[in-house]
């Protein structure tokens, strides 16, 4: 007996759910924008600058509140410190000194002797203002040429309708991952850019699958009205779907779990964009294309799609 | 129907073994590894520990200095050559001088010429204007770097066995990648300072005091510092007597009073003149000065020629850093520190460590998986899962790309991806049988169908590593690498390897039904 997540044939009528779809994705999205720029993002010392020193506590677990009353009177202004994956390490973060390159220079020294010969400096980093200025403009650059790349790829693939419903689908999931992150207040690094990245790259795959099969479907069975088309194709590739999300969801884990605490982050963040890539997939991706005439290069068969649903 | 030709078996083949041939030097160790044609993989400073500095050199600040020259140059040819004038002065990154008759012009010309084909020089109203022309800006820049370089190579890698990455980055920026650093405050301590040694003589016609107290000093000298920070400052020439180039080496020591300090040997040219220098002024303080602050000003008691001994209130560990600064030789101009990230050894184990088991275990629970949900097919697909993993770990070392911490993610997460190429063919195939094909007919189908859709999934993929690759900088770039190896490689095994195997399993059972 195979381990089946879905039955191998469905009938599932996505399309009926596209409007509370919709409407959920409209909301996810809104609430995204309205959270980053009213709350903003945690931003890490990757593009605000700052100082970060991981330290391990060799004699014992780490006196977090002595060592934040000890920095507190250093004067260097807004520190945090927080258990990192164990009791016995601490991570230090510091805002960005008042001065030049100099002054971050001498709070990391200032720091290190504050912490003493019982604690071990795992890591330091230190971005000035200047790079992480560079590092946030390289960030969104990067963003958005491989969005406009996947954009352009689909277009020279598929239709233009295909490729403004991946793209539309895209910025559905990169927003909605950057709204979770203003949300939860995690903090937003190089990683995080990466990660975002990876969704990107993942949540087209699986829209890809869909669309190539929705494809594959229009030319097979010219009859069909686009709506009976996409589901039937959403309903193929739906084992699939769910199946490479979940061997993906699993890797995921194990990074989550065993990959210690600089990953964790980083796979969290992936998970979120693996659950929203899928949906994206499904929901958002191909509810576009339905609204759009897609059939148009056989006009003979043309049905058009109704602008709205018929209840 | 199952077409699978011979050269396609042996091309499989070819590149299964040349991957685990390749992927070997990083099992075993030792003298074992030595046999094999590859290397290891090239871990990055975030997994090997180590400090990644990027620092930008000051050259506003060789350029205020060269052009002090050229003003201290002007006056003296101009006073030789008994030429008058007024109005010296530098500003605005150019050296203005007016000239009193302007019967000298073509003298003056002359002088200006000799400054070299860096500088281009102007005239107003008599009044003449020296900077430096594009080029000679140009050419300053890049032999600053140049300069820069080499001497923080000399600095951090005096034996040359560390082998860092110091490479220049755009207009004015050095990158330093240096592996296993135990102590990074130390790194930033030997390229903090210019190092530029001078010794200078002190002007015993007015005290410090005295010059603080008018606020100003005769010409032709300056108040410095102490560099102890006992708040002392001495009344300098501004003539340099002999500087740090004429060193020929430097050595941790220590004084007659048992105190740490730096002796200095000078070569030919710096001893003939520092013996000149001293039998002339027997008597007077002769100051040693290191980036502008006084370190002592010993009162010349003898004619000395080759060797001295530079003292201060010194720590033994500073006398030795400082002596490694004076040998490698003085920075052309300051660096500063735009951005640092430094592991130590112990993190960079830890996360290999951590990353080593949440890739076994995703490797265990990925593939325990796909045997529940295929079976045989399933297992078979384990197989080129694994030899995916070995496939990447052989690019990753044949290439000598660095593997990162990110890098590491980026395998883990290929594991979950690349069994997708495997999903869509098996799910095809189940659809073939579905329509109630033959069991070779649906395998062949399967794959035809699957493949390019495959293709553009994982193009799409490619996409965002390669702007990862662009974009990013160090771990990032690192997991771009692998994301983007991940894909080739699984592309290949999920297509090829799979599909041998499935081939050789159909072609010995010749099967009537298979169950997915």
């Amino acid at each position: 007996m195979r381990l089946k997540l879905v039955p191998s044939d469905t009938s599932i009528n996505f399309l009926k759910h596209r409007r509370i779809a919709f409407i959920f994705s409209i909301l996810l999205v809104a609430s995204s924008v309205g959270l980053f720029v009213v709350k903003g993002l945690n931003l890490g010392i990757d593009f605000k600058g700052g100082i970060l020193i991981e330290a391990r506590n060799t004699t014992g677990p780490a006196d977090i509140s002595g060592l934040r009353a000890d920095l507190g009177q250093l004067g260097l202004g807004d520190i945090s410190l927080q258990e990192f994956g164990t009791p016995t390490d601490v991570l230090v973060r510091v805002q960005r000194q008042e001065g030049d390159e100099e002054a971050q220079i001498a709070a990391i020294a200032a720091i290190s002797s504050t912490l003493g010969d019982s604690y071990d400096i795992r890591r330091t980093e230190f971005v000035g203002p200047t790079v992480g200025a560079e590092l946030a403009e390289k960030g969104m650059l990067a963003v958005a040429c491989a969005l406009l790349a996947i954009m352009v790829y689909i277009w020279f693939r598929f239709e233009w309708q295909f490729s403004i419903a991946a793209i539309l689908a895209l910025a559905h999931d990169v927003l909605s991952t950057v709204g979770l992150f203003a949300l939860t207040s995690f903090e937003f690094n190089l990683a995080t850019v990466a990660a975002i990245l990876t969704i990107a790259g993942y949540s087209i795959n699986d829209t890809v699958v869909v669309f190539d099969r929705v494809r594959e479907n229009l030319r097979r069975y010219k009859s069909y009205e686009i709506r009976d088309i996409i589901n039937k194709s959403l309903n193929e590739t739906l084992s699939r779907t769910v199946m490479t999300s979940f061997t993906t969801l699993l890797a995921l884990l194990a990074i989550t779990i065993f990959g210690g605490a600089v990953l964790r982050d980083f796979a969290l963040a992936m998970i979120w964009g693996v659950l929203i890539g899928t949906y994206s997939s499904i929901f958002v991706a191909v509810g576009f294309l339905s609204r759009f005439d897609i059939r148009h290069q056989e006009p003979d068969d043309g049905v058009d799609v109704p602008e709205t649903e018929r209840s | 129907m199952l077409q699978f030709q011979l050269w396609k078996k042996l091309l499989v083949v070819a590149v299964i073994l040349s991957g685990i041939i390749y992927s070997l030097p990083n099992l075993v160790g030792g003298n074992a590894a030595s046999f094999l044609p590859g290397q290891k993989i090239n871990l990055g400073l975030d997994l090997q520990g180590g400090s990644h500095l990027l620092l930008r050199v000051d050259i506003d600040a060789v350029q205020q200095e060269r052009l002090e020259t050229i003003a201290e140059t002007v006056r003296q040819e101009f006073r030789s050559a008994k030429i008058r004038f007024s109005g010296l002065n530098l500003r605005d990154d150019a050296v203005t001088v007016r000239l009193r008759d302007a019967a000298d012009a073509v003298q003056a010309t002359a002088i200006f010429d000799d400054l070299g084909q860096n500088f281009s020089t102007t005239v107003d109203d008599n009044i003449y204007r020296i900077a430096f022309n594009d080029a000679g800006i140009v050419d300053m820049q890049t032999k600053t770097i140049q300069q820069s370089i080499e001497i923080i190579r000399r600095r951090l890698d005096p034996d040359g066995t560390k082998e860092p990455v110091i490479q220049r980055q755009g207009l004015d920026r050095v990158l330093v990648q240096l592996p296993g650093v135990d102590d990074p405050e130390a790194v930033k301590r030997l390229l903090g300072r210019t190092a530029k040694l001078t010794f200078q003589l002190v002007d015993t016609r007015m005290t410090a005091a005295e010059a603080i107290d008018r606020g100003r000093t005769p010409p032709g000298t300056v108040l410095l510092q102490s560099a102890s920070g006992d708040g002392r400052s001495y009344v300098v020439e501004k003539r340099v007597m002999v500087s740090g180039e004429m060193l020929d080496s430097a050595s941790a020591g220590i004084d007659q009073n048992n105190r740490p300090a730096v002796n200095f040997a000078l070569n030919t040219v710096g001893a003939r003149k520092f013996g000149k220098v001293t039998g002339d002024n027997i008597g007077r303080p002769f100051a040693i000065i290191l980036d502008g602050q006084v370190v002592s000003a010993p009162v010349i008691q003898s004619q000395i020629f080759g060797n001295g001994q530079i003292t201060g209130d010194f720590t033994v560990a500073e006398t030795n850093e400082l002596s490694l600064i004076l040998r490698a030789g003085a920075l052309p101009a300051p660096l500063i520190v735009m951005e640092e990230r430094s592991i130590g050894p112990g993190l960079g184990a830890d996360s290999v460590a951590a990353g080593e088991i949440a890739a076994v275990i995703a490797l265990l629970l990925v593939a325990i998986y796909m045997v529940l949900s295929y079976g045989l097919f399933g297992a078979l697909a384990d197989i080129a899962l694994v030899a995916n993993i070995v496939l990447i770990i052989a690019a990753l070392s044949a290439l000598q790309a660095t593997l990162t911490l990110p890098g590491i993610a980026g395998i883990v997460l290929t594991m979950g991806m690349a069994v997708d190429a495997n999903v869509l063919i098996f799910e095809r195939i189940r659809e073939e049988i579905a329509r109630g094909r033959s069991v070779l007919a649906a395998i062949d189908g399967g794959y035809k169908r699957a493949i390019s859709t495959i293709l553009d999934s994982n193009l799409t993929t490619l996409f965002a590593a390669l702007f990862l690759y662009i974009f990013g900088s160090g771990p990032i770039k690192g997991f771009a690498v692998t994301l983007a190896i991940g894909i080739v490689t699984s592309l290949f095994t999920a297509v090829m390897v799979t599909r041998l195997l499935i081939i050789l399993w159909a072609e010995r059972k010749r099967p009537s039904k298979i169950i997915l």
